[in-house]
Formats: C-alpha cells, sequence, structure tokens
C-alpha cells in the first residue's frame, strides 16, 4: 500500500464512546474529531477520568467506537493492528518472564525464529541502557527500570505508532523528567544512537498524561480534552525545537505554553 | 548451616517420639495387640519387606493414587477453565459441584464399589473426585486472577486464543492451581485408602483391613507408617514443582 507523505497516519471522525451497563449510558467520549501524521509527537492531556485511556484503547483498536470511525493509514481499525507498540501505566510486565522475555514477548508471538530474536532483544536492552539487567527477574526492577523494560518490549517489533498511557505517571519526578528525556533519545532522535547500524525510523507517538510540564517538552502538539464526555478544547502546536534540551523546561516560552495548556484545562 | 540445623532437629523430634512410645510401652506394660513397641513394628516392617508383600500393596495403592490423581487433576482443570471464562457456564454448574461437595466421600464410596466392582476402576474414581473440588476451585481463582492489562496487552500484540492460554493464563495462574495440587496430592491418598476399606483384596489400606481384623496391630502400623511416608513424598513432589516453577516469585528469604 503507497502512502504519501502527507496523509496523515491516524485519523478520527466524530469519535463517540458510551458504556453501558445496568445503570444506564455513560457516555465517555462525545463527537471527537482529529488527525495524526506521520512521526508526529501527540501529547493528549485531560483531567482524570474525562477518557483520556479510553481513546488511546480505541487507537490502539482495544475498544470499538460506538459511533464515528478510527482511520489507520486511510482503512478503518477492526482491531489491534501489528504496527502499534503500547505502553501501559504500570509498566504490566509479566512477572514471571525475566527483562530478555518480557522484551522478547512481541516477536515469540509473531513465530520470528530464536536467532532473529535475541540479537534484536539485545539490541533494544543496549538502547534503554538495561545492559546487564538482561536476566533479572520484574520484582527486582525500579519503577523507572520496569518502564523501560516496557518501552522496549513496545518498541522491539519496530512499531510505527506507538501508544503511550500515562507511562510515567507512577514514577518520581526526577525519574520521570530523565525516562521523558530517554523516551525522546529513544523514540525521536534514534539516529543519534543506533551505533550498530540498525537505525529505527522516527516514530509517530500519541501519549496521554496528566502531566503539562510532561506535555509540552515531549510533544509537537498537545490536545486538551475537557472534562467527562470528553471534547477537544484545545490543539495546539508546541513549537519548541528539536532536540530539546533539558534548559528550555526554564524558557519563558516554555511557560507561556504550559500557562496557556493549564488555562484550557480548567 | 541452616539447613543442617533443621534436619539435627527433625532427627532429634524423631527419636525423642519413639523413646515416648517405648516409655509408655514399658511403663503401661500394654498387650502387643493394643499397643505395639517400636521394636515390634519394626520387625513387622522387615518381615512384609522381605516377602515383597508391602512393596506389592504400596505398589497397588500408589498406581491408584497416581491415576486418580490425575483424572481429578485432568478434569477439575478443563473443568475449571472452563468455569472460570463462562459466566452462564458457571451458573449452570455451579449447583452442582458445590452440593457435591456437601456429600461426604466415605458415604459415596460404597455406592463406587458396587457399581464399579473392587477392582481398580472404584478406588481411582473416588480419588479424582476428593481430587477434584480443591484443584477445581484454584483453578477458577487463578485464571480470574491474571490481570486485565496483562490481557489488553496480550490483545494489543494480536496475540491468538491459544497464545494468551500458553503465554499468560497458564503461567500467571500457576501459582494458586499448585496450591489446589498441593492440597489435591494428599487427597487423592485419602480417597484411595477409602476405597480400598470398602472394597478391595489389596492395597494399603487393605492390608490395614487384614491387620485390624487379626489383632495384627503391628501390621497396622506399618501400614499407616507408609501411607504417611506416601502422602509426604507426593506433597515433597509438589513443593518441588512449586520450586522449580515458581522460581520467580520465590523471595529470597533465608530461613522461610
Amino acid at each position: 500500500m503507497t502512502l504519501s507523505k502527507n496523509e496523515p497516519i491516524l485519523s478520527v471522525k466524530d469519535l463517540q464512546v458510551t458504556f453501558s451497563d445496568a445503570n444506564g449510558d455513560l457516555q465517555v467520549l462525545n463527537p471527537l474529531s482529529f488527525t495524526v501524521e506521520r512521526q508526529e509527537f501527540v501529547g493528549v492531556l485531560g483531567p482524570s477520568g474525562c477518557g483520556k485511556s479510553t481513546l488511546l484503547r480505541v487507537l490502539g483498536g482495544l475498544l470499538a467506537p460506538t459511533d464515528g470511525e478510527v482511520l489507520f493509514r486511510g482503512e478503518a481499525l477492526q482491531g489491534p493492528r501489528r504496527g502499534v507498540g503500547f505502553v501501559f501505566q504500570n509498566a504490566n510486565l509479566m512477572p514471571w518472564r525475566t527483562v530478555f522475555a518480557n522484551i522478547a514477548l512481541p516477536l515469540e508471538l509473531q513465530g520470528a525464529p530464536d536467532s532473529e530474536i535475541a540479537p534484536r532483544v539485545h539490541e533494544l536492552i543496549e538502547l534503554v541502557g538495561l545492559q546487564g539487567f538482561a536476566d533479572w527477574l520484574p520484582r527486582d526492577l525500579s519503577g523507572g527500570m520496569a518502564q523501560r523494560v516496557a518501552i522496549a518490549r513496545a518498541l522491539v517489533h519496530d512499531p510505527d505508532v506507538l501508544l503511550l498511557d500515562e507511562p510515567f505517571g507512577a514514577l518520581d519526578a526526577l525519574t520521570r523528567e530523565q525516562m521523558g528525556a530517554e523516551l525522546l533519545r529513544i523514540a525521536i532522535d534514534a539516529r543519534g544512537n543506533a551505533r550498530n547500524g540498525s537505525r529505527m525510523e522516527r516514530k509517530t507517538i500519541i501519549m496521554v498524561t496528566h502531566a503539562i510540564d510532561e506535555a509540552v517538552y515531549l510533544a509537537d502538539r498537545v490536545l486538551v480534552l475537557g472534562p467527562r464526555p470528553a471534547t477537544i478544547r484545545l490543539d495546539v502546536s508546541v513549537d519548541l525545537p528539536r532536540p530539546r534540551e533539558e534548559s528550555l523546561r526554564y524558557t519563558p516560552h516554555f511557560g507561556a505554553l504550559a500557562q496557556h495548556l493549564r488555562v484550557a484545562i480548567g | 548451616m541452616k539447613d543442617t540445623q533443621r534436619v539435627i532437629f527433625v532427627i532429634v523430634s524423631l527419636l525423642g517420639m519413639l523413646l515416648l512410645w517405648q516409655l509408655i510401652v514399658w511403663t503401661a506394660d500394654l498387650p502387643a495387640f493394643v499397643l505395639p513397641s517400636p521394636g515390634n513394628v519394626a520387625r513387622r516392617f522387615m518381615q512384609i519387606l522381605e516377602d515383597g508383600s508391602l512393596l506389592r500393596h504400596l505398589g497397588v495403592t500408589l498406581f491408584e493414587v497416581l491415576l486418580g490423581l490425575s483424572l481429578g487433576l485432568i478434569l477439575a482443570t478443563l473443568t475449571g477453565y472452563l468455569l472460570a471464562k463462562s459466566r452462564p457456564v458457571e451458573r449452570f454448574l455451579a449447583p452442582y459441584i458445590v452440593a457435591s461437595q456437601s456429600v461426604p466421600m466415605v458415604a459415596v464410596a460404597p455406592l463406587l464399589v458396587i457399581w464399579l466392582g473392587p477392582g481398580l476402576l472404584s478406588k481411582v474414581l473416588i480419588a479424582a473426585l476428593i481430587v477434584f473440588f480443591p484443584v477445581l476451585i484454584n483453578t477458577i481463582v487463578g485464571v480470574r486472577a491474571v490481570p486485565e492489562d496483562l490481557y489488553a496487552l496480550m490483545r494489543s500484540l494480536q496475540a491468538t486464543r491459544w497464545q494468551i492460554l500458553r503465554h499468560l493464563e497458564v503461567p500467571a495462574a500457576m501459582p494458586v492451581f499448585l496450591g489446589g495440587l498441593r492440597v489435591g496430592a494428599t487427597l487423592a491418598v485419602i480417597g484411595a485408602v477409602v476405597g480400598e476399606f470398602v472394597g478391595a483384596d489389596r492395597g494399603l489400606g487393605f492390608l490395614i483391613n487384614v491387620g485390624r481384623g487379626m489383632y495384627d496391630t503391628a501390621l497396622v502400623f506399618v501400614a499407616v507408617f507408609v501411607l504417611v511416608a506416601l502422602a509426604l513424598a507426593l506433597y515433597g513432589l509438589v513443593v518441588a514443582l512449586e520450586n522449580h516453577l515458581l522460581a520467580w516469585q520465590r523471595r529470597e528469604t533465608k530461613d522461610g
């Protein structure tokens, strides 16, 4: 399938999600429409419980929309797709699998031969900076290390799209900043560290978060959702240069963007 | 260091019990058919060990136990998985399963022996029935406890039904399942012996019956001790299996 450079990789049209149970209907997403360009990093901000995670699940094909449609590369999304990597809020690792085996899972499920899995997994372990931890079990990892494993697992089968559901929400503030910078290095500026020749293409990323500074620092564009049922309140481009330097966080422009978003959230 | 200490404690405690037993026999001056001395029991043990009858009866009971345990395990695991995954099946079957548990196995055993004869089959079935419930319950609990987020992960990776079973549900449910197996393994021994009591012409339960009928109390003691050893060995096997399969969740406690 050919895809023109400018065609959006994801387009969401009049998306609605309603949960029904014995107590009646709960409308989670009001009609939402937006598109995501190839290799764009979109941050989705909103108050907790507004349906951000639900939106992400729909985009990942884990949840069918009640109404409206999601086009993935111009085709209606029917279910989970191979070209998507998911990172969950808690690292969501399998406790019985080592770091190596957790990262290898997507390749194993695809039926890749061991001879391909091992070098690829070691490449990812190096990329996320966990050399020497391949045989460790999740219970012995810190929160930040576990989330690195989760990111490696989401990248191992080289998806074009990464969906991140508050990936650093459970981490302390410092680790959180570090992991944000790591994410940019790995998924956006990957050229800089592809020492072994297999450079990864820059990913399209959609990240749900409730941290404003995180969204501004990481994303090219931020969508602000209102309280449930969610609508898009604001759609802002973040015109900060890449690679993003740590010092950007303390510039007046960064502050102004953050304030703009804060006001929109209400 | 700690391990050898523990072994020494066990040995000392066993020797203490034997001594106590011998003292009771001496002071109370009981006839051997009421309480045989440790020496009596040991002699009886060597006797039937040498003429081969002990191993023959042990073999019969062990065979019944292993078959019954396997059958009970297979049935309970399959049913448990089905019940855990399907609410309608659960609603349909749950009342029967719960009701079946309030029937004492000792009361059903004669029926099974009447229907299936005094041979191997009735013992295997009694053992299987007694194993069924704890394994069933633990399978259900184990499968239900698989984290929702890991299911979401597997689905996002387009895992097949079989891959979800193999890579997620089986390993995730394993700790609770093995807990059921631990209980089931010792219950299987009880089941086989109950069956042998009701009607059999071989096996350790039969041996106990014979000993009782002939006031050969030393023989009863030997059979009971061998049964205890059998149950402990099975239990030890399950624990070893747990240590092997669940190494990932074992805590490094020094004396745990």
